[in-house]
């Protein structure tokens, strides 16, 4: 079994090349991703992240550089782009917005039934994922045109859920939605991970959510990979992720400044649950 | 894929055309157009090829982009080279079986190819070195004369304006809904073609949606913004000639004043 799942071996990505609207997306990118990790990647606006993320199914074609997934080179002359994103699941910044069919469970089955699955079992798959997002059975028969905007968000990941992916990106999947919701979807995520051990990749601009869930961390700055380490250790600079317009969680500013204060406590820490422990710890101490 | 289309976009540099007035370059344009079926002659086509590169060179916009723009229409370009070569009845020249080739057929086949390679150089000129609002501003102006007889000039330009504001927005999102499709495993290449159109609804009912919505969000941004048509509205960068402007009207009146002679000149000589 290959443990490098995904690899990037100096890929550069550049937009509308030959023009004089040129952008450099992607600036020499090298890294690889293991089976079953959960990696956050974050980075400011327009860092390339999502461009980074489309390249990892073949929606974009790197300008340089080679990607191989499970050992193979993806653009390689028989390599089916279609069976790598049957594999690589996506799902894009606001999915909402593509949503097409009339009712919500026909607009799920779309991805399996693009696998050419028998109906059964596509239409299993279409329902197991629409549990998964929490879409309850009274809104199967729905349009996916009438639902709140956060409804349409699950199920538009269910549509990729359906498809029943080895590694499974999602690109900023809570932005705009309610708290609960957002947690929601990252538990599911996250159980995702953990059950069926499916390699996770999670795109946000939220450091809470990334320090509670990715063992690892990815962080993109005017398309480059600055870190790639786990996420103790990124947090740990935080210095230079505010540099990037980036920043840690807001407890380990909490513990830092407890430090400072006298109170004996470790410094990395990054989810509340993890602080409150320390705290009470160090009061002790 | 689709970014390549050149034709109606802006190319952004610094160039004497660039500051143009756009209702020059509007009236230019047309006069343009109108000298390239104007001329019959190798004399005409020499004066429109010198105006034409003379401009392109004034434009700084590349050649290679410009070219880009003609590749969309190719196939329309080999249509009319080929029924002009074969259909044009004639003295034949070249004679294979039912295939003939009369000279007339060989030069109106020529100049029917050049014209229409310069009509669309001529009028993606203007565009690439004119943004699209001085492009709407320029018209609203030149068109002004035809408020008085009803004809509602701003509300035209605006709608002009909006729609070539949306072709770039709604390009980029059928792009965007293309990929997010693929990611499903959506297949827009292969297959015969009710395949093929039965396969672009899951392209165009998103693409519609999502213009309807932003139709109706700056419908209503428009309005929270209290706008109630053209009455009494003023511009923030209102036209006015300048120098250049006069030279650009001055050349463009030498220009067409070439044509028409080079035209007299054929018709005395031949
Ligand atoms: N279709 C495109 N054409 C041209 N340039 C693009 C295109 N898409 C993105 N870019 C540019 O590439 C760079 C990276 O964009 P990307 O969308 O990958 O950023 P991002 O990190 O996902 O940002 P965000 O956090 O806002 O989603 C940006 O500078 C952007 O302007
Ligand atoms: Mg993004």
């Amino acid at each position: 079994m290959i443990r490098m799942q995904i690899v990037f071996d100096h890929v550069n990505y550049i937009y509308s090349g030959g023009t004089s609207h040129e952008r450099h997306a992607l600036k020499d990118i090298n890294l690889s991703i293991d089976k079953g990790e959960f990696i956050g990647l974050i980075g400011h606006t327009g860092s390339g992240k999502s461009t980074l993320v489309q390249h990892m199914n073949g929606l974009v074609k790197a300008t340089s550089g080679h990607i191989y997934f499970n050992g193979e080179d993806i653009y390689g002359r028989d390599y089916s782009l279609k069976k790598l994103r049957s594999k690589v699941g996506l799902v894009f910044q606001y999915p909402e917005h593509q949503l097409f069919e009339t009712t919500v469970f026909k607009d799920v089955i779309f991805g399996p039934n693009n696998l050419g699955l028998d109906k059964l079992e596509a239409e299993l798959r279409a329902y197991n994922a629409l549990k998964v997002v929490g879409i309850g059975e009274d809104l199967l028969d729905a349009s996916p045109f009438e639902l709140s905007g956060g409804q349409k968000r699950r199920v538009a990941i269910a549509g990729v859920l359906a498809m029943h992916p080895e590694v499974l990106i999602l690109d900023e999947p809570t932005a705009g939605l309610d708290p609960k919701g957002r947690d929601d979807i990252l538990e599911q995520i996250d159980k995702l991970h953990k059950v069926s051990g499916i390699t996770i990749i999670l795109v946000t601009h939220s450091m809470e959510d990334i320090a509670n869930y990715a063992d690892k961390l990815l962080v993109m700055n005017h398309g480059e990979l600055v870190m790639n380490q786990p996420t103790k250790e990124v947090f740990s600079r935080y210095k230079e992720l505010e540099q990037m317009d980036l920043a840690a969680p807001q407890v380990t500013y909490l513990m830092n400044i407890l430090k400072e204060k006298g109170i004996d406590v470790e410094t990395d820490v990054t989810t509340v649950a993890e602080a409150r422990d320390e705290i009470i710890k160090g009061l002790k101490r | 894929m689709i970014r390549d289309i050149t034709i109606g976009q802006y190319y952004p540099t610094e160039s004497i055309l660039h500051r143009l007035d756009p209702r020059v370059k509007l009236v230019g344009t047309l006069l343009f157009i109108v000298s390239l079926f104007l001329f019959r002659s190798f004399f005409g086509y020499i004066a429109v090829t010198i105006f034409l590169f003379t401009v392109i060179k004034l434009s700084k916009v590349p050649f290679r982009f410009i070219i880009r723009g003609l590749k969309a229409i190719l196939i329309l370009l080999l249509f009319t080279v080929f029924f002009n070569l074969f259909l044009t009845p004639g003295d034949p020249i070249f004679e294979l079986g039912f295939i003939k080739i009369s000279e007339e057929g060989l030069r109106s086949a020529g100049f029917m190819a050049i014209r229409l390679t310069y009509l669309i150089i001529g009028s993606s000129l203007m565009t690439f070195t004119t943004t699209p609002n001085q492009l709407t501003d320029g018209l609203e102006k030149l068109l002004r004369p035809l408020g008085r007889i009803k004809v509602p000039v701003h509300e035209i330009a605006m709608m002009m304006s909006i729609a070539l504001r949306f072709i770039p927005i709604l390009l980029e999102e059928t792009d965007k809904i293309m990929k997010a499709q693929m990611a499903r495993g959506a297949d827009f290449e292969s297959g015969g073609l009710i395949k093929k159109a039965k396969s672009l609804i899951p392209l165009l009912v998103p693409l519609f949606v999502s213009a309807f919505r932003r139709a109706n969000d700056l419908a209503m941004a428009m309005e929270a913004r209290c706008y109630r048509g053209g009455d009494g509205r003023t511009k923030m960068k209102p036209l006015k000639y300048k120098g250049v402007d006069f030279f650009g009207y001055g050349t463009l009146v030498l220009y067409l004043v070439a044509v028409i002679a080079s035209r007299m000149v054929e018709n005395i000589i031949m």
